[in-house]
């Protein structure tokens, strides 16, 4: 679950989750059993970008490349059977709520023996 | 001799339109993967096409498919590490979820076709790729049949469905029918998938025909699935008594040459009466027992224009009236429209008007020819030519399709005097 949220900017628009949501949130996450992994992410602000060139050149640049409202506040891993199960955490999540959304993935398994 | 085999032809046809969405189910259901089933199924039918003729049809047609394929798919798997690893899970899954059902050969095919409705139909695939996943895998039609249902060529109909499965496999969408909690969630995905379907084959008086009527048959005929599967779901009744009357119109609504033919000047001694009356009776069932929906709203005002005589002895304030309640379940511009219509039929064309005025600037109506057409309509019937030709002539900017072009053709000479 990658856990997109509004840009610090505008953080002050809509009604924000709070602090204990994510808190309860975890915890439901690990009692259950479901969860594997996972961190939230520092602001934005903190965000450095590194490229590395066709020549070989590194280029290291302030935030991130794209300007985008939305940015990747976080994530966790979790272990359900199926989407519809990773669906059902993922509306439960505060970072679903208020604008922002939570995309849900799975984690690509690579083949035995390649 | 050859009438013999022909026989048996045609009554494998029907045991293969009539099993196939069934066994391709079982076998998702079983193995987890839906190229694999598509696979199995084509092989069995085969085997059936060469056994069959010879043997003559097996006591238990599906049983015998089921067995065949299963068969065929293990031995796949067996040769397969890969998606032999994929059926070790499964298995080990499957034996945690409860004991594994009674041997195959001595049960008839299990119906798992309303997981695979919903495995079909599920949020996390596009919207335009649900009505086609669902001809594809549980009316059995081709790629190619498919593609042409949906008027885009068959590569590009091929690329949607390798994605749209690939996602299934990939993101793990679950082949199961949601639980109660879920089910008023996920429902109106799968019967708009099927709606899809039935609009597709209804809306096209263009193109060849005989192929878009056996799109709203093969709509009707998913929808009574889904009605036998969920017998108590009041809005799979209200969409097939929607489908049925609305298709029973279907031999009325084009003239000798092809041409548009308005509710209004429908001959209605060529509706379908067998038709309506099996609608009536499930509209009556979607609208009881509970808070009735969309479809049942819609098919209860469709009942309405089936039961009257004439356009005149319509029970236009009992249609309003629907059509009030539809628009605070589905606030869509082109409802509102709709209600205009009718409000015009009750108390004249001008409330008609003034309604219509209010929808002018409702950008989602911009580029909708029923928009000005309605509008000129009315125009008319107040005896305001210039301005009914004026918007006759907007409609036709924006008409898609040639018979619906020629009406309004036809219209707007009659009310241009030049």
């Amino acid at each position: 679950m990658l856990l997109y949220m509004s840009a610090a900017t505008d953080a002050e628009a809509g009604d924000q989750c709070t602090f204990e949501d994510w808190i309860r949130y975890e915890r439901e996450m690990k009692d259950s059993g479901i969860w594997v992994s996972g961190h939230p992410l520092q602001d934005l602000t903190t965000c450095t970008s590194v490229r590395v060139g066709a020549d070989g050149e590194r280029t290291i640049t302030d935030g991130p490349f794209v300007e985008t409202r939305e940015v990747l506040g976080g994530y966790d891993i979790i272990d359900v059977p199926d989407l519809d199960a990773a669906l059902k955490w993922a509306a439960r999540s505060p970072g679903a709520t208020g604008g922002a959304s939570v995309q849900v993935r799975p984690i690509a398994e690579i083949p035995v023996g390649v | 001799m050859r009438g013999e085999g022909a026989a048996v032809g045609s009554s494998v046809e029907a045991v293969f339109r009539e099993e196939r969405g069934r066994l391709l189910a079982s076998l998702v259901h079983r193995f987890g993967d839906l190229d694999l089933a598509e696979e199995v199924t084509s092989e069995a039918i085969e085997a059936a096409l060469v056994h069959w003729p010879a043997e003559g049809v097996p006591s238990r047609p599906g049983a015998w498919l089921l067995t065949t394929a299963r068969r065929r798919a293990v031995d796949r798997l067996r040769r397969d590490r890969v998606l032999a690893t994929r059926l070790a899970v499964l298995q080990a899954e499957a034996e945690r979820a409860g004991p594994a059902p009674p041997a195959d050969a001595d049960r008839d095919l299990p119906d798992d076709r309303l997981a695979l409705f919903f495995t079909c139909a599920h949020p996390a695939l596009p919207a335009q790729d649900r009505g086609a996943l669902t001809l594809r895998f549980l009316a059995g039609l081709t790629t190619t049949e498919v593609a042409r249902a949906f008027l885009v060529p068959p590569t590009t109909m091929a690329q949607r469905l390798v994605r749209a499965k690939r996602k299934i496999r990939d993101a793990r969408i679950p082949f199961r029918v949601p639980g109660a909690d879920e089910l008023p969630e996920r429902l109106p995905t799968v019967l708009q998938a099927v709606y899809s379907i039935f609009t597709e084959g209804y809306a096209a008086s263009s193109g060849p025909d005989l192929q878009r009527t056996d799109l709203t048959e093969e709509a009707i005929r998913l929808a009574r699935i889904l009605r036998r599967l969920l017998p108590g779901e009041q809005e799979v009744a209200g969409l097939l008594a929607l489908m049925l009357l609305t298709d029973a119109r279907r031999a009325a609504r084009t003239g000798p040459d092809g041409e548009v033919v308005l509710l209004d000047d429908q001959d209605r001694t060529r509706w379908d009466h067998a038709m309506i009356d099996e609608g009536r009776a499930l509209v009556l069932v979607a609208l009881t027992g509970g808070q009735p929906g969309p479809y049942g709203v819609q098919a209860a005002i469709a009942a309405l224009h089936d039961e009257a005589a004439d356009v005149a002895s319509t029970d236009w304030p009992q249609v309003v009236a629907l059509y009030d309640v539809l628009l605070t379940m589905v606030p869509s511009p082109v409802v509102a429209l709709n209600r205009a219509a009718a409000v015009a039929m009750r108390d004249g064309p001008e409330a008609g008007l003034a309604l219509l005025d209010g929808l002018a600037d409702d950008p989602r109506l911009r580029g909708y020819h029923l928009y000005p057409a309605t509008r000129a309509d009315l125009l008319r019937r107040l005896g305001r030519d210039d301005e009914a030709a004026a918007s006759y002539r907007s409609a036709l900017a924006l008409v898609g399709t040639e018979p619906e072009r020629a009406h309004l053709l036809r219209r707007l000479a009659s009310v241009a005097d030049d």
